[in-house]
Order: C-alpha cells, then structure tokens, then sequence
C-alpha cells in the first residue's frame, strides 16, 4: 500500500512540474495525448483487466460519451461543465445497456468480444445515418473559444498546458479508481469473477450485479475520456467515434502495460505513444510522412508482449516473463512442494 | 438443518440422479458415497444452486431453496467446495481467503485479517503471501476449504477434500475437518478415503447409479449387502458370505 | 419500391455475392472447427490477397481468373507459416490468448498495407467486367457469375477433401479429439498450421474472384472481419454447410438491406443479426453445441 502512495505521488509530482521543463508545445501535447490514452487505457482496464472481460468494441463509450458532449454543446447551447454529467451518464447507460444483454445471455470470452465488436460497428452506422442528430459522417463541430477570460468556464484552453492539466487531474483520478479496486470488496469480489465465476458464486458473489457494476464505471471513465477529446478537438465524427482505431488502442495499453495492475495503462501508453512517435520521427527523416507505422509496432508490441509478457511491462519490473512456448522464469521461486 | 427430498435430475435421456433424499442434523457430520458416476456431484450441483433439480425439494434451517441462485445460497450459510478445485489462480492466498470473509464482512482490511485467521485454522499460514497458482494439489483443496470456511458457513459441502491427498496428508486433514465440526460448522461430505468416511462421519449415506440405497453408521453400512453389491459387483456378498463360510 | 422485379434483382444480386461471403466464411468455420480459435485477422488476410491479386494483374497482367490457384497455393503457405511461427508460439494455446495474438496479427497486417500501399483504392479492371447477361428483371456481369459457381465448385472441392483424403480424416480427429489425435502419432501442430493454411487459401481464391468487383484498400479487412463473422456466427461454428447458407443469407440481406433502408443503413441488419445470433442462438443454426 505504502508502496502505491510514492509511486503516486513521485508521478502526480514529476508531471505537474514537467511542463516547466518541457517547453516545447509540441513535446507538450505529445504528453497530453499520452495522458489522454492513459485514461482510456484505465477505463478499458476496469472491465478487462480487472473484470476479465475483454471488450474489442469499447469505443461505443468513448464515442457515446464524447457524442453527447458534442451535441449537447452544439445543437442545444449547453455549457461543456453542464454537458459533463450527461457524458458521463450515457456511458453509464450504454455500458449498463450492452451488459446486460450480454451478461444475461451468458456471453464470455471471445464471444463477448465479438458482441462489443458489433455493437460498436451497429453504432457507428447508426451515427453516420442519424444525420439529423449527428450531422452524419461530415462530423460536429464546437466553435473555437476567442475570449481568452472565458477559458475554465467553456472548458477549452489557449494554452497546451489547460489540456496537459486537465489530462493529467483527469488521469490522477482513474489511477486512483483503480487503487481503490484493488483495495476495497468490490475489486476482490470483481477479480475474483473474472479468476472464475463458479468459485466466486459459490462465496456468495452476485457476478451479474459484479459484472454490471464493473462495465457501468469502465463506460463512465470511458465516456470521460470522450468529453476531454471533444473539448480539445472541438469535433466528432462516427468514425473517431465508434471506429475501431479508438477500441484498439484502449485495449492495447494496457495489455502490453499489464492488465489488471494501477500502473499498467500508465506504463503501456507511454511505452506505445513513445514508440509509435520515435517511429514516425525517424520514417519521417528517411521517407516522409507515411500513415501506418506506428500501429504496426503497436500491433507487433502486442504479439510480443502476448508471448513473451503475459503480465505485460509491469510484469517485466517484478521479474516475470515467459520463454516463448515453454516455462514462466520468475525471480523468486516459489516454494518448492510441502504446502502443509 | 438440510432436508433433501426426492431430487432428481436428468440429462437428456441419462437420469444421474433420481429421487434422493437425505437429512443432515445440525452438529454432524454426514458423509455421501458411492462409486464413480453414482451421481453424487450432481446432487452437491443441486443443492448448491448450480444446477436446478427436474423434480424434488431442498430445504436448508427450514428455508426453501431449490432453484436458488449460488450465490444466494452461500449467503443463507450453504457453502460447498468443487472436486475439481477452482482457485482464484492470480490472487494470493490470504487474498483467495479473503474473498470467502466478504461475503459478512465489507472492510477490506477486517476481511483480510480474518482470512489470515482462517488460515491459520486449516494450517495454511506459511502460505499466506504465495500465489494460489503456486500451491501444490493438496494446497489448492486446503484453500478450496479455507476459502468456504470463510464465509462463516453453518453447513459445509466438501466435494472429494481428499482426492488426491497421500495418506500423511489425510492423516493431517482429518483432525482439521473435526475441528471445524466442533467450532460450530456441519458438515456434509463426498469422499472415496473409506478410512477419513469411517472415522469422521456420524452417519452415511450410498449412492448408487443415482438412487440411495443406503443410510446409517459406518458399521450398519460396512455390512449392508447392497452397498457391497454397489462397490464390488453383482454377486459380490453372495461370494463373500461363501467365502466366509468355507474359510 | 415495393416492385416485384426490383426485389427480385437485388435478391440475385445478393445471392451471388453471397456465395463468395460463403467462401470466406468456410476458411474461418474450418479454421475453427479444428483449432477453436477465432481468427481476427481473416479479414486482413483476405485484404493482403486481394492485394496480391491486383499487382498481379497490374504488373504482370495477369487476369485474376488465371492467378487464383497462384494466390490460392501462395496463402496457404503464408497461412501455414502464420499459424506455425506465429500465433501457434505465442498464444501457448490459450484460447483468450490466442483471440488477442491474431487481432495483433491482423492490426500489423493492416497496417504495413497502409504504410506500403498508402490508403488509396485499388481496382482490377478487366476488359469483360461490363459483359454478362441480361436476366429481365437484372443485368448480371460475368465477374459475378464466376464468382458465384467457382465459390460452390471450390466449397464442393473443400468438403470432399476433408471428407474423402487421409489428411482430411486427420483434420477432422484433431478437430473432434485433439488428445486423442495426439496420442495416435498425428502431428498436431502441422495438422493445425495445413488447417490454418487450407482457410487462409480458401481467402487467396476468394480474392481473385472479388477481384473485378471489389477495390481493395487496407481498411477492406476490417468491413469483411465482420461479415465474416456473422456468417460463421448465423450458420454455426465449424460447419461447413452453415458458412455456405450463411453466406448466401448475408449476402441477401445485405443487398435487401440496402434496397429498403440505403447503403449504410442497410449494413446495419448485418450487425443486429451477428447480436441477435450470440444473444439467442449462439450456436448458430447448424452449430455444434460447445465442445470441450
């Protein structure tokens, strides 16, 4: 425990006082978006790490929610700090609505997957028809803050740092979610469905009700996530929306961070943001800027970690890996035999 | 305190169970055998609320639960353990444990010192900070009885505890089992270690290709000739009463 | 709207396509028919081959007819590899794992087509794409018809291999029984990668017969990953007979979908049917309950 709270407050430190160092706007947001994948990592982390259910369509919350943030903005006038709420709630509800139909039904691993596969596909056609709500594939736009007076109210910032900021409380809080998991009943309760169902209903766990409460607070980090990309970007459309970059990503970091740990999608995200930019640094010294290579390091960084890290880069700091096709090697060994 | 009526249950055309019946009084220890495939799982299966009788009633301190869900049942202080044991493979034992002390009690941290109690009751303390995947065969149904033993169970479905155990570590179970007993838990038990059944259990009951077909104490059932019949073939007591006789 | 003839056009059209929709689905049901894994990247295997199929033509000029057993032979050995090299090794026969380790696969293979082939269309021209026949109430082209009776010829091909070879009497007892097939000297791991290799084939062919009809561009993967799936799904897993009606019924609803309700509504259907299956039948409706 003792050892979470440095490590918390080492980070919460080192990046609040990174923007005095890191003068360059575009390192800056380099940084932000790190953050930014961090924290859909974490919402992704809370169903599939530590809820053993693995979602290949969990951008219907991050588009639902950033959706919502949008629209709310844009067609009706709200204020974004109004919007907020509802963000939040419809990725509550939608997680709620998509769980319970597949929780019902009983669906599990790959089916499972698939189901949230379809669902995000079923929405993103759905956006790009329902024009009159959506405007479509052309996309939504929030006009740009000029009044510079006006920036915390509106929730868009001048400055690289309002959104480094915003990034790093909003990050802060799903990294203490996840500390509050694993410490508290419904994290052991959780875990242990995911470890097997069976077991964890015959100690008296309700692992419909787990698995609901699990899937409504993934929606609603999720959907959060949403809210910040659209107060940054000022823009969504179906394909950023529900498309399958955004779910792919989510699921990435943390896997190859470590699933079901604190740091892991903190870790994951910027090992593969970092990556994915050094790569197109030097690609783009040698042959210009071409689009793809970053996802393939990402996609050969997921085989990788699949085979040689299955507890992922946090699993590689305590001493845990595996030889391809053979035995886990760990540092301590366990000990050997007599139980009793 | 569990009064099983007449359950049955079948699987298409296979009946694995068929009209069984049995009463475990509060304070004993009731044990349930039976060759292999006699339905015995099947019927834990039942009472526990993982599968749903075709016919008949269980009823647990008066209470009827048939159909339950699992998890309701363990709340009501029905808990039963797997044959094939399911351990919480990424959690560690004290954490494994601590799940079972959740289902009374919310603070983690009084969960998790009560796990640590519970551990040291069944002797799984050294233990304590391993993770549960690291446990040998005998460590894993120790957990499986921590575990359950956690929830502050008023009856206690162990399903084969001693599969797979040698005879020093039966020889170190068996006294824990007894303990348990005395501490307040009943207990109802699958077992195939004929020497744990004799010495543990208050009563007997013998399941055979899914009907019982006999109940009583370990001595009543050692002589009862359809029991003989049941382990050791059709023809076996008339052979053994020969047998007797000629020698 | 509600004119016989037009339904009735649409429904030909659907079932045409269909049948190669059918052909793609078979190399995913025989894929997890025998190694029970849901292969991720089928759909951007399907994409590198029509790749494969397009230089081909553009280069060397080769009609797509003509390169289908060449793209055919050469998926399956880069099929074979796959499974053998890659996602063999690195899922340790996990099945979560494995689920994960070819969604990587596919992400890679989609994106060095990005990177390499930029996100521009490509389509095979051939000289007789606007030939075919007038049916009254259509007009049928001839890439349509060759794709139609080669998918059933090739799905026929398929099944009397796995029915009537030795190999395919091994395929299908690591199929049924992986231990057992094991414990009589089948080499397993080879009997998986030739089962890898014969779906990914069953790609290279469906490939050159979309050639004429279908752009190919790096996002083409992930459309057919989905439709393929809902036919394996609808029809059941591991069945051969369900990919095939699958695959014609897909195909109808597609083309119907797109009559009534417009291009991207229409898709829709497809994505409420793959739901609709796993929610109430998830064995599809020829599928095997769920084995061991």
């Amino acid at each position: 425990m003792k050892r979470f709270w440095i490590a918390f407050f080492l980070f919460i430190a080192a990046a609040a006082l990174l923007p005095a160092v890191v003068t360059s706007s575009f390192w800056l947001d380099f940084l932000t978006l790190t953050l930014f994948l961090a924290l859909l990592g974490q919402g992704w982390n809370i169903l599939g790490g530590y809820g053993g259910q693995f979602s290949f369509g969990h951008a219907i919350f991050f588009g639902t929610g950033a959706y919502i943030q949008v629209i709310l903005q844009s067609k009706f006038g709200i204020s974004a700090w109004t919007a907020i709420p509802f963000s939040v709630l419809g990725g509550i509800i939608i997680g709620l609505f998509t769980g319970f139909l597949s929780f019902r039904y009983g669906l599990r691993g790959s089916y499972f997957a698939l189901i949230t596969l379809a669902f995000a596909e079923a929405f993103r056609i759905l956006a790009t028809s329902a024009k009159v709500v959506t405007n479509g594939g052309q996309g939504i736009y929030i006009s740009l803050n000029r009044e510079p007076a006006a920036t915390l109210s509106r929730l868009q910032f001048n400055s690289v740092e309002g959104y480094y900021y915003t990034a790093l409380i909003l990050t802060a809080v799903s990294i203490l979610l996840a500390f509050w998991i694993e410490n508290s009943r419904f994290g052991a309760q959780l875990m242990a469905v995911r470890d097997d169902e069976d077991a964890a209903e015959a100690l008296g766990i309700n692992a419909f009700r787990t698995k609901m409460t699990a899937i409504g607070l993934s929606g609603a980090v999720t959907a959060l996530g949403g809210v910040f990309y659209v107060q940054k970007f000022l823009l969504m459309d179906p394909s950023i929306a529900y498309g399958p970059t955004k779910s792919i990503e989510m699921l990435i970091v943390p896997i190859i961070g470590g699933l079901g740990t604190i740091f892991g999608p903190l870790v994951g995200s910027i090992f593969l943001h970092g990556l994915g930019e050094a790569s197109k640094i030097v690609t783009s010294g040698l042959i210009g800027d071409r689009p793809g290579l970053d996802l393939i390091l990402y996609g050969v960084a997921l085989v990788l970690i699949l085979a040689l890290l299955p507890n992922g880069l946090i699993g590689l700091m305590k001493g845990e890996w595996r030889r391809p096709g053979g035995k886990k090697a760990k540092q301590q060994t366990p000990e050997a035999g007599r139980d009793a | 305190m569990l009064d099983v009526r007449n359950l049955t249950r079948r699987f298409g055309g296979l009946t694995a169970v068929s009209d069984a019946s049995l009463r475990v009084e509060a304070g004993e220890i009731v044990a349930l055998i039976g060759p292999n495939g006699a339905g015995k799982t099947t019927l834990f299966a039942m009472i526990g609320g993982f599968l749903a009788p075709n016919e008949g009633t269980v009823s647990f301190c008066d209470q009827e639960i048939t159909g339950l869900k699992p998890h309701k049942i363990c709340q009501a202080g029905l808990v039963r353990t797997f044959q094939i044991v399911k351990p919480f493979a990424k959690m560690t034992v004290r954490e494994n444990i601590a799940v079972g002390a959740h289902t009374r009690i919310k603070a983690r941290r009084a969960a998790l010192e009560r796990a640590e109690a519970v551990a040291r009751q069944v002797g799984m303390e050294p233990m304590l900070d391993q993770q549960a995947s690291t446990l040998t065969v005998a460590g894993r149904k120790r957990l499986e009885l921590a575990r359950a033993l956690a929830t502050e169970p008023r009856l206690l479905l162990l399903d084969e505890v001693m599969a797979g155990l040698n005879a020093s570590e039966i020889a170190e179970i068996v006294p824990v089992i007894r303990k348990i007993r005395d501490s307040g838990v009943t207990i109802l038990l699958i077992e195939h270690v004929m020497q744990a059944v004799m010495s543990l259990s208050d009563r007997i009951y013998v399941l055979n290709n899914g009907g019982m077909i006999a109940e009583g104490t370990a001595g009543e059932i050692a002589s009862n000739p359809n029991v003989i019949e049941a382990y050791l073939g059709h023809g076996a007591q008339e052979r053994l009463a020969q047998a007797g006789t000629d020698a | 709207m509600t004119d016989p003839s037009i339904i009735l056009a649409s429904l030909i059209n659907g079932i045409l396509t269909g049948a190669v929709y059918s052909l793609v689905a078979l190399g995913l049901t025989l894929i997890y028919g025998v190694l029970h894994i849901i292969n991720f990247a089928h759909g951007s295997l399907l994409m590198l081959c029509m790749y494969a199929v397009y230089f081909l033509f553009s280069i060397f000029g080769l009609d797509p007819y003509l390169s289908l057993p060449l793209v055919a032979v050469g998926a399956f050995g880069f099929g074979y590899a796959l499974q053998r090299f890659v996602i063999g090794t690195a899922s340790h026969g996990r099945d979560e794992i494995t689920l994960l380790v070819t969604l990587g696969v596919s992400i890679v293979l989609e994106n060095v087509a990005l990177f390499v082939f930029t996100a521009n269309e490509r389509l095979v021209q051939v000289p007789y794409d606007l030939d075919g026949f007038d049916l009254g109430v259509t007009f049928v082209v001839v890439p349509q018809i060759v794709a139609f009776a080669a998918s059933l010829v090739i799905t026929l091909l398929l099944w009397l291999f796995i029915a009537k070879t030795d190999i395919g009497k091994a395929i299908r007892a690591v199929a049924k029984e992986r231990q057992g097939a094991r414990l009589v000297g089948i080499n397993v791991d080879h009997v998986f990668a030739v089962s890898f290799g014969i779906g990914t084939a069953c790609l290279g062919a469906a490939a050159a017969l979309l050639a004429p009809t279908f752009p190919v561009a790096p996002q083409v993967g992930y459309s057919f990953v989905l439709i393929a799936f809902t036919v394996v799904v609808l029809g059941g897993m591991g069945s051969f007979f369900g990919a095939l009606v699958g695959g014609l019924l897909i195909g109808i609803t597609e083309s119907l979908g797109g009559l009534f309700f417009g291009e991207s509504l229409g898709k829709l259907g497809i994505s409420l049917i793959f739901i609709l299956i796993l929610l109430f039948r998830p064995t599809g409706l020829f599928g095997q309950k769920a084995n061991g």
